[in-house]
């Protein structure tokens, strides 16, 4: 396949954490044009959008607005285009983010993003089970209740139960991935530091943008 | 379910992994890089990297570790030692490190903990405690900083609440008394800790024996298990802990590993 024609990813960075491991990630996963922009134009032109993500979910929302990044990930999902949220990539899909406030969200997966429920350790450290409530091509060869790695106090409720594709126990079941619509999906987990099951993960969604493009 | 973690701990010193007793004798275990990629192939489900010199002159190779690893390693780490500003921990979490240990920085600076805590999330804020059990006592230890030169006098069931109540998202405990004894964990220490706060705990220091990780998730409530020269000098495989803890009901992420592995530490030990 020449250059031209060979579908490629933008990881968005937006000042939210270090994305050098999920870039490799998709590389040992055999997934090749993965590229880090923060401009909107360049991550327009690309055939799959990524959306990772470590900290605080007004930060992120606020820088995603003035990157002019917001705008772009609403279009490219609206339009089709893969996209694959992480951690704090995925809460930002929920309409309203409820931590140290109340915060709009991107809204492609309505519902709120809350807090885990008290009774439980916070922060989720560590490996959990996901199990699957319906299939999806993200977990294309991944067995159910495989082991992904999790750091995180808050999780998505989306508003429409159907939309979970994965969910984990933690204190309560919760949403450890989505699917919204044919190509949109996010997992609260990391992949990218999931070992060889994050990586087959990486390499499923390299698959679907391939398809796609 | 949230499973149990094993982690092998690599002790650095510029740049490579050594082991030693009390910075002495210190016998050159391979490249750090080199490892943590072998412990993820064997299971392991996060690394510690902990530079034992822990001084300014050593941050630059520590950076490159931590550099290297988040290019080949897809498994967190910790990186700790030598980090004593919001700066210095800035550059590590930049340098691709998933958190950061903090020890004797944390003692003199709680702020820091306060501080990075809010900033980078308290998930990347790990407060390492060396803890020794003061002579005569039952149930008290000491926490001690330095690499374990100085007695803070402070109690460490109570520095490892305050630390939680800071913003610390994590306690890695060690035992002084335990520590390179083989004969297991403390888990009165572990006990006392697990019961105090409601962070998870890596237990560290005395394992020797298999049991020992299953006794010290079952009986003192871990959240996690520490091993360092045990897996390093391939008295046991990661595989071997984890098959051990699952076959005690403890869940435990269990993946298939090479039947035969072959470890890089340095097989001619060289001695410093």
């Amino acid at each position: 396949m020449s250059p031209a024609t060979a579908p490629r990813i933008a990881i968005i960075d937006y000042r939210m954490g270090n994305l050098r491991s999920v870039q490799k990630g998709f590389e040992h996963a055999g997934v090749e044009g993965v590229t880090v922009t923060d401009s909107p134009a360049e991550a327009s032109a690309a055939d799959g959008i990524v959306l990772p993500g470590v900290g605080a979910f007004r930060d992120a929302a606020y820088n995603l607005r003035e990157s002019g990044l917001w705008e772009l990930v609403c279009e490219r999902v609206a339009a089709g285009t893969p996209f694959l949220g992480i951690c704090l990539g995925m809460q930002l899909l929920a309409d309203v983010g409820l931590e140290d406030g109340e915060w709009e969200g991107l809204g492609i997966v309505g519902g709120r993003c809350e807090r885990l429920p008290a009774g439980v350790k916070i922060p989720h450290i560590g490996w959990n089970t996901v199990s699957y409530p319906r299939t999806s091509p993200l977990f294309d060869g991944i067995d159910e209740q495989s082991t992904f790695y999790f750091v995180h106090s808050y999780h998505l409720m989306p508003s429409d139960p159907s939309v979970i594709i994965g969910s984990a126990e933690y204190g309560v079941t919760f949403a450890a991935a989505v699917q919204a619509g044919e190509a949109a999906f996010a997992v609260q987990f990391h992949p990218e530091k999931s070992s060889a099951t994050g990586l087959h993960l990486l390499g499923n969604f390299g698959r679907i943008v391939k398809e796609r493009a | 379910m949230l499973t149990k973690r094993v982690i092998p701990c690599l002790d650095c010193h510029e740049g490579r992994v050594v082991k030693g007793v009390n910075f002495v004798d210190l016998v050159d275990a391979g490249d750090p890089v080199e490892l943590a990629a072998f412990y993820d192939a064997e299971g392991a489900d996060e690394l510690v990297f902990l530079d034992i010199t822990a001084s300014h002159e050593e941050r630059p190779s520590m950076l490159d570790v931590a550099a290297r690893t988040s290019e080949e390693v897809f498994i967190p780490y910790t990186v700790g030692g030598g980090m004593r500003s919001a700066a210095d921990i800035r550059a590590m979490l930049s340098a691709g490190a998933d958190k950061i240990s903090l020890n004797s920085a944390a003692v003199r600076d709680p702020e820091l903990i306060t501080h990075t805590s809010r900033i980078y999330g308290s998930q990347c804020i790990v407060v390492a405690i060396d803890a020794r059990r003061v002579a005569g006592s039952v149930e008290r230890w000491e926490v001690f900083i330095n690499g374990g030169r100085i007695n803070t006098g402070l109690d460490a069931v109570e520095w490892a609440r305050r630390a939680a109540d800071l913003g610390a998202g994590e306690v890695l405990l060690t035992s002084m008394d335990r520590d390179g004894t083989n004969e297991g964990f403390d888990l009165p220490l572990t006990r006392a800790v697990t019961r105090e706060v409601t962070i998870p705990v890596i237990a560290s220091g005395g394992a020797g024996e298999l049991e020992h990780f299953a006794e010290v998730v079952i009986e003192a409530d871990a959240d996690a298990v520490l091993a360092a020269s045990t897996l390093h000098f391939g008295r046991f495989r990661v595989r071997d802990i984890k098959a051990h803890m699952a076959g005690h009901g403890i869940p435990i992420r269990l993946v298939e590993v090479a039947e035969e592995a072959r470890s890089p530490v340095t097989s001619e030990w060289r001695v410093r």
